[in-house]
């Protein structure tokens, strides 16, 4: 049991790059971890990371990393003093969190009632309002016909699913008579991958950035920890973020980290959460979009510029202690930029390309991260999402940090799999991507304008 | 890896004054392997540690896969009837990559395609759902769905036949 005493023993119960990293916070902070496994990741590289390692499922993500009882039954028969959910699978699952109340094992995250009230993309959506955020408009289709309130809001229209986030479930609709089809196959992936099917519409608005605000909260207090800006997306999956946003202006910065911290300090917010914003370049306009309660993928461009480690900022905060920094202790330092390495064929319109891992180098050096799960000899199994790495260049500005990033993917080299490391070559070398300040349809028009050529060898 | 990123960091730090290009460290934990080349350093690692379970007693997890893909059902049925309906003269649809196969555009809804539908070459005929991306599978050609060959929810690999379609109308 917890409360005010330091967890022993932590089951990770996740998978994949953060599973490896929250694991090496642990061993830093001498707390023994116990890492949820399926059956296709008995192998993997974080089961080798793990002090020890409980079966959970068979590879399907819904009888394994998404089975609550499976999750809660192994903490409690490893003896674990809390649960860590990563992100994605049940990080933001207001059943687990009870679950593990109920078990006497500590959720690391917020509680189920602000999971709930961030989760319900609706719920948030009116919890902003309430808090003065500016928001889109835009409704419900569950009890309303989609053709209706797209009337309403008017064409084009992004199809979003209520019950999930993180970019899945998403569809741009332009033509009224693709409405309906839009939104079957939107409910369709919600549900496969949060096992709720409900859609809301909002107004498709582009050109866009899209900027979000790191939060840690204790319950009581709240703090952020700046901007990142993640633009640079394809189907609404980021692929490079950095931090902090370029190109704001002082004003516009503020208004967004206080929007932030106001709709925080509302949910009284507990643990490290995101809030996204839409950013209007060109009318210094920006709208709420999201509030993600949990860790995001793109956390360590943040640590890099604060000097934080946000899974122990979270551990502390789950432990029962007060925040440790006030605002004005936060401290930001340079600049971060991250490229998401993922196994997917850009010349074959992003097809994932599970597979075996036959070489895996990285580069190394100051100012250089990879967060990874992969080496030579891993299964890259078709289950689970397609991230290999992450690799985050940080330097003393943009120019730098670019410059740095530049050079380590240079000294990237993963074989086996087919990967996008050429596209993100191809980005960093980019004019415009130099110049900063991209908008959310950048990558779509770099794609089409045949700027890279992927190499046939990796 | 029992190193830390700020060991490395550290080691890299020291070798960086010396003359050395390769550091190969290996323990029965782990593999490391940094080498400097023309644009800086990098780093190969292997950890090396066979995973141990939480009790001995509780079901044993499977044994570390080998670098072969694990056989996927769905494949193993379809050499025996594949010479059987190809004689037929029907046209398979498969499956475009590995994952898992869904009849219907969400669960509870009305399936694409039943046997004995008619199709369209732009006709979607089924959902192949691969690390959480939903691909529409379309039928390729005109015809009638002569034999729908999995469960929905199945797990197929790439390539499977999903369904045999009879050309023409």
């Amino acid at each position: 049991m917890s409360g005010r005493h330091g967890f022993r023993r932590v089951l990770v119960a996740n998978r994949g790059e953060i599973a490896a990293r929250v694991i090496r916070t642990c061993r830093r902070l001498g707390i023994e971890t116990v890492l949820t496994v399926s059956d296709a990741d008995a192998g993997s590289v974080p089961a080798r990371l793990a002090d020890k390692v409980a079966r959970i499922g068979p590879p399907p993500a819904g009888a394994s990393y998404l089975d609550v009882d499976a999750v809660v039954a192994a903490a409690v028969a490893a003896g674990a003093d809390a649960v860590h959910p990563g992100y994605g699978f049940l990080s933001e699952n207001a059943r687990l969190a009870r679950a593990c109340a109920t078990a006497g094992v500590v959720f690391i995250g917020p509680t189920p009632e602000i999971l709930e009230a961030s989760g319900d993309k609706l719920a948030a959506r009116e919890h902003a309002v309430a808090a003065g955020l500016p928001v889109l408009p835009g409704g419900s289709v569950t009890d309303a016909q989609p053709g209706e309130v797209a009337g309403r809001i008017g064409f084009p229209v992004l199809v979003k699913a209520a019950g999930g986030g993180g970019g899945r479930g998403l569809r741009v609709v332009r033509d009224p008579g693709e409405l309906a089809h839009a939104v079957a196959v939107a409910g369709a992936e919600a549900a496969a991958a949060f096992g709720d099917g409900r859609v809301y519409l909002e107004r498709y608005v582009s050109p866009a950035r899209h900027v979000e605000v790191q939060l840690l909260g204790d319950g009581q207090r709240v703090v952020h920890l700046g901007t990142r800006d993640c633009s640079v997306q394809r189907r609404y999956q980021k692929l490079i973020e950095e931090a902090p946003a370029p190109l704001l202006g002082d004003a516009l910065r503020g208004r967004l980290h206080d929007a932030a911290v106001a709709l925080g300090e509302r949910l009284r917010y507990r643990g490290a959460g995101t809030v996204e914003f839409l950013v209007d370049p060109e009318r210094e306009e920006f709208y709420f979009l999201e509030v993600n309660a949990r860790i995001q993928v793109e956390h360590p461009v943040t640590e890099a510029i604060t000097g934080l480690d946000l899974v122990e900022e979270q551990i502390a905060i789950a432990e029962g202690r007060p925040l440790r920094v006030r605002q004005q202790d936060v401290a930001f330092a340079g600049h971060a930029i991250e490229c998401r390495i993922n196994a997917e064929d850009p010349r074959r319109d992003f097809l994932p390309s599970p597979g075996t891992i036959t070489g895996a180098v990285f580069p190394a050096g100051p100012g250089i991260r990879v967060d990874t799960h992969v080496q030579a000899g891993v299964t890259v199994p078709p289950h689970y999402d397609s991230l290999l790495a992450k690799v985050i260049g940080h330097g003393a500005d943009r120019g730098e940090a670019l410059a740095t990033l530049r050079g380590a993917l240079d000294r990237c080299a993963i074989d086996g799999v087919v990967t996008n490391l050429d596209m993100h070559r191809g980005l960093l070398a980019d004019v415009e991507f130099g110049k900063a300040g991209v908008d959310t349809g950048y990558l779509g028009r770099f794609l089409e304008s045949g700027a890279y050529v992927q190499d046939d060898h990796e | 890896m029992d190193l830390t990123n700020d060991d490395v960091a550290e080691i890299l730090a020291l070798l960086d004054s010396l003359p050395y290009d390769e550091l190969d460290l290996q323990t029965p934990r782990f593999r490391l392997t940094l080498r400097r080349g023309p644009g800086g350093w990098t780093e190969e690692s292997q950890a090396l540690t066979e995973p141990t379970a939480v009790t001995p007693a509780s079901p044993a997890p499977a044994s570390p896969p080998s670098a072969a893909e694990p056989a996927m059902p769905g494949v193993a049925d379809e050499t025996e009837s594949d010479s059987e309906w190809d004689a037929a003269g029907l046209v398979a649809v498969p499956a475009p990559l590995p994952g898992t196969f869904y009849r219907a555009p969400r669960p509870g809804a009305a399936p694409f395609v039943e046997v004995g539908g008619e199709v369209h070459e732009d006709t979607v005929v089924a959902i192949v759902e691969t690390m959480k991306l939903m691909n529409s599978v379309h039928a390729g050609l005109h015809g009638r769905v002569a034999e729908i060959c999995l469960e929905n929810a199945e797990p197929v690999s790439q390539g499977a036949t999903l369904m045999w379609i009879e050309p023409g109308a």
